[in-house]
C-alpha cells in the first residue's frame, strides 16, 4: 500500500464538492451520448414516454438519473469498510460487464455443449504449454542473467544478444521462425514443442531482464559478507541474493506468467489445438462465434485470476521477513 | 623475523622470505646449534598471522596502497587509524581478499594471496569480517546468520551448529534474541550478532572496519564493550575505528595511515602522547577535539 498519512482525513466521496463534480461530470457525460435508443431508454419509459419521440426531455432524464444512482452508490460505498468497498465494485463492474455479454443474444446451449471440449482439450493444452515453456524460460533466464552480470565478455555477448534477438522481434515471427526454419536445417519439430520452444525463449529473454534487475538490487555489502565468510559464488547466489531478490522478483515475474499465458494463444498459428485454436474454430461452422471467443475470454481470465491470487500469496509470504 | 619451516603452504614465499629476513640471520647458517636455532624460528613464524611485505595497490592509475609492511602476531591487538580515504578499508579488505592488491606480498595464516590461488575460501575461513554496516543476512533469523558459516563451510550439523550459534551469542550476550530477523535489532545489537556470526567460524583473526562508525552513540559502548572483551580473551584483532578511547585501552600497537601508506606506528602510549609526525599531530588533534 502506498503511505497513508495518519492524520484524520475525511472520506473524499462524502465531501460535497466531489459529489456534486462527479454527478455533473457523469451528467455531461450522459447528455452527450444519446441512450433513448437503448435498453436503458426502454426502462425509463414511465417517465418519459416513448422513448423515441422523448427528444432533449428524455435524453436529460436518463442521464439525470445515472447520474443520481451512480452518486448515491458512490456515497454508500463510502461508508462501508475497505474490504466490502473493494466486494461491492468488482461486483458491480461484474455485472455491468454481464450485461454487455448478454447484450450479444449468446446460444447458452451450444457454450454449454461444446465447453466441454473446450476445456478437455484447449485449456489443458493451453496449460500444458505454457507450464513448460515457464519452467524452461525461468533456467534460460537466470543463466543468462548471471552471464550478463558476469565479467566472462564471452558470456556476456551470448547472452545480450540472445535477449536483443529475442525482445526484439514479435513472438508470432519466432514462432514461424523455429517451425517453419528449423526443418530446413533438417530438424523437423513438430508444432508443440516448436510453440513451446519459441515461448520459452521469448520469455526468458524478458525474465533474464527481471531476474537480473532483481539480483542487482541486493546491496553489495550482501555479497561481501557472504563471500568474506568463505561462501563460493554459487552458494552465495542460491542462499543469499537470489532468497532476497525473489520478494523484488516476483510482482514482475507475476505479470510474466500471466503474459506468457495469453500469448501462448500464439501457437494456434501452427495449428496447435489450444484454447484459442478452438474458440476460433469450434463456432465456426454453426456461425457462433461470439460464443466461443467469449468463453475462451473468460478461461483465459480465470486462470489469470488463479496467477494473481498466487502471486499476492507469495507476496504476503515474503513480505514477513521485512515486517518490523 | 620470519622463515616458514615445515609448513608445505609457505615454501612457496621461502624464497622471498628470505631477503627479508634482517641482516644478523643469514649469520645464522655459520654459527653452531644451527637446528635448535632454526626450531625457534619456525616457533615465531607459525605464531604469525597476516604478513605483509611492500603491499601496493591501485585502482586504474590511482595508487590506493603503497609499499604497506604489517605482521600481525598471534593474539596481537593493532589499530588502524587515518582520514577518511587514506586506504584503512582497502588495506584490511586484501587480508581476506576482498580485494587484490598488485604488488608485495601478504600472507595470512601460512597462505599466500595471489591472482589464481584457488583456495580462497580456505583464508577466508580463517578471517572473519566486521563491516560498518553489519550486512547481516535480512531473510534469515539471528540464529541461521550464525548457523549458516559453520553448516555450509565446515558441514557441522544443525543441531551442533545451533549450540555453537548460541554459545557465541551469549558470549555477545544477546541470546535472546535469536529468533529475530536482523530489522527488529537495533544497531548495536545488529552488529554485535554479526560479530558473533564471524565468531562462529572460530576465526584465526578478526578484521573489523569501522564498526561503531554507523551506530548512534549510546549503542558504541556495547559494540566496543563486546570487542574489549574478545580482546581480553586472546583473539587476534586488526580493528579500522577511530575509538581512540578502545584504541588506548586495548590496542597493542596502533598505526596511521594517510595517503596509502602507514606514515607512524606505535604502542599507545608513545603514539597518542608523543606522535612523531606532524600529520599524525593534526590528525590526532582534530579527532581528540570533539
Ligand atoms: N572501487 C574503487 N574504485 C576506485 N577507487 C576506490 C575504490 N574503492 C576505494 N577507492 C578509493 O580508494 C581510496 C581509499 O579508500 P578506502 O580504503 O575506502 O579509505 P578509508 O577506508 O581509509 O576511508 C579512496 O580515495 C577511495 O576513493
Ligand atoms: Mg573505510
Amino acid at each position: 500500500m502506498l503511505y497513508s498519512d495518519t492524520v484524520e482525513s475525511e472520506v473524499l466521496v462524502h465531501k460535497p464538492w466531489f459529489v456534486v463534480s462527479i454527478f455533473a461530470l457523469v451528467l455531461l457525460l450522459f447528455l452527450v451520448f444519446n441512450l433513448t435508443g437503448t435498453a436503458v431508454g426502454e426502462l425509463m419509459r414511465p417517465v418519459i414516454g416513448d422513448p423515441l419521440q422523448s427528444g432533449l426531455y428524455g435524453r436529460f432524464a436518463i442521464a439525470f438519473a445515472i447520474a443520481a444512482i451512480f452518486c448515491l452508490n458512490l456515497v454508500l460505498i463510502g461508508f462501508a469498510s475497505l474490504r466490502l468497498q473493494i466486494g461491492i465494485v468488482w461486483l458491480e463492474v461484474l455485472l455491468l460487464l454481464l450485461a454487455f455479454f448478454a447484450a450479444f443474444h449468446l446460444s447458452l446451449p451450444f457454450i454449454r455443449e461444446k465447453l466441454p471440449f473446450l476445456i478437455a482439450q484447449g485449456l489443458v493444452t493451453t496449460i500444458y504449454i505454457s507450464a513448460i515453456s515457464i519452467i524452461f524460460a525461468s533456467i534460460v533466464a537466470i543463466v543468462a542473467a548471471v552471464a550478463k552480470l558476469s565479467g566472462n565478455g564471452f558470456a556476456y555477448a551470448i547472452a545480450s544478444f540472445y535477449t536483443s534477438f529475442f525482445r526484439g522481434m514479435p513472438l508470432l515471427m519466432q514462432i514461424y521462425l523455429i517451425y517453419l526454419g528449423l526443418p530446413q536445417l533438417g530438424f523437423v519439430i513438430d508444432a508443440v514443442p516448436a510453440g513451446v520452444l519459441a515461448l520459452s525463449l521469448c520469455v526468458g529473454a524478458y525474465m533474464t531482464e527481471i531476474f537480473r534487475s532483481g539480483i542487482l538490487s541486493i546491496d553489495r555489502g550482501q555479497w561481501e559478507a557472504s563471500r568474506s565468510m568463505g561462501f563460493g559464488f554459487s552458494l552465495t547466489m542460491r542462499r543469499i541474493i537470489l532468497p532476497q531478490a525473489l520478494p523484488v522478483i516476483v510482482p514482475p515475474m507475476g505479470n510474466m506468467f500471466i503474459a506468457m499465458l495469453k500469448d501462448s494463444s500464439l501457437v494456434s498459428a501452427i495449428g496447435v489445438w489450444e484454447l484459442t485454436f478452438l474458440a476460433r474454430t469450434v463456432g465456426q461452422d454453426s456461425f457462433h462465434h461470439m460464443e466461443m471467443l467469449i468463453s475462451a475470454a473468460v478461461i483465459y481470465w480465470l486462470m489469470s485470476i488463479c496467477l494473481e491470487l498466487v502471486q499476492s500469496r507469495v507476496e504476503r509470504r515474503f513480505a514477513r521477513s521485512k515486517a518490523r | 623475523m620470519n622463515v616458514g619451516q615445515g609448513n608445505e603452504a609457505k615454501n612457496v614465499s621461502m624464497s622471498r622470505l628470505i631477503s627479508e629476513v634482517p641482516v644478523d640471520l643469514p649469520q645464522a647458517d655459520s654459527i653452531p646449534g644451527r637446528a635448535s636455532f632454526r626450531q625457534e624460528q619456525a616457533a615465531v613464524a607459525e605464531d604469525k598471522i597476516i604478513e605483509a611485505r611492500k603491499v601496493s595497490k591501485w585502482y586504474g592509475t590511482f595508487r590506493v596502497l603503497t609499499d604497506i609492511n604489517l605482521n600481525v602476531r598471534k593474539g596481537e591487538r593493532i589499530v588502524i587509524c587515518g582520514p577518511s580515504g587514506s586506504g584503512k578499508s582497502t588495506l584490511i579488505r586484501c587480508f581476506n581478499r576482498l580485494e587484490a592488491h598488485q604488488e608485495g606480498e601478504i600472507i595470512v595464516n601460512g597462505i599466500r594471496l595471489h591472482n589464481k590461488m584457488r583456495n580462497v575460501g580456505e583464508v577466508r575461513k580463517n578471517v572473519g569480517m566486521v563491516f560498518q554496516h553489519f550486512n547481516l543476512f535480512p531473510h534469515m533469523t539471528v540464529l541461521m546468520n550464525c548457523m549458516v558459516g559453520p553448516m555450509w563451510i565446515k558441514g557441522m550439523p544443525e543441531t551442533a551448529a545451533r549450540r555453537n550459534a548460541l554459545r557465541f551469542l551469549e558470549r555477545v550476550r544477546i541470546p535472546e534474541q535469536a529468533d529475530k530477523y536482523p530489522v527488529q535489532l537495533s544497531g548495536g545489537q545488529q552488529q554485535r550478532v554479526a560479530i558473533a556470526r564471524s565468531l562462529c567460524m572460530e576465526p584465526a583473526v578478526m578484521l573489523f572496519d569501522e564498526p561503531t562508525s554507523s551506530l548512534d552513540p549510546e549503542m558504541v559502548a556495547e559494540v566496543l564493550e563486546t570487542m574489549t572483551s574478545l580482546a581480553r580473551d586472546g583473539m587476534t584483532m586488526v580493528c579500522v575505528t577511530h575509538e581512540m578511547g578502545f584504541a588506548r585501552a586495548v590496542a597493542d600497537r596502533v598505526l596511521f595511515m594517510d595517503t596509502g601508506r602507514i606514515v607512524e606506528e606505535g604502542k599507545p602510549q608513545d603514539f597518542f602522547t608523543n606522535p612523531q609526525h606532524d600529520r599524525t599531530k593534526l590528525f590526532l588533534s582534530q579527532i581528540l577535539s570533539h
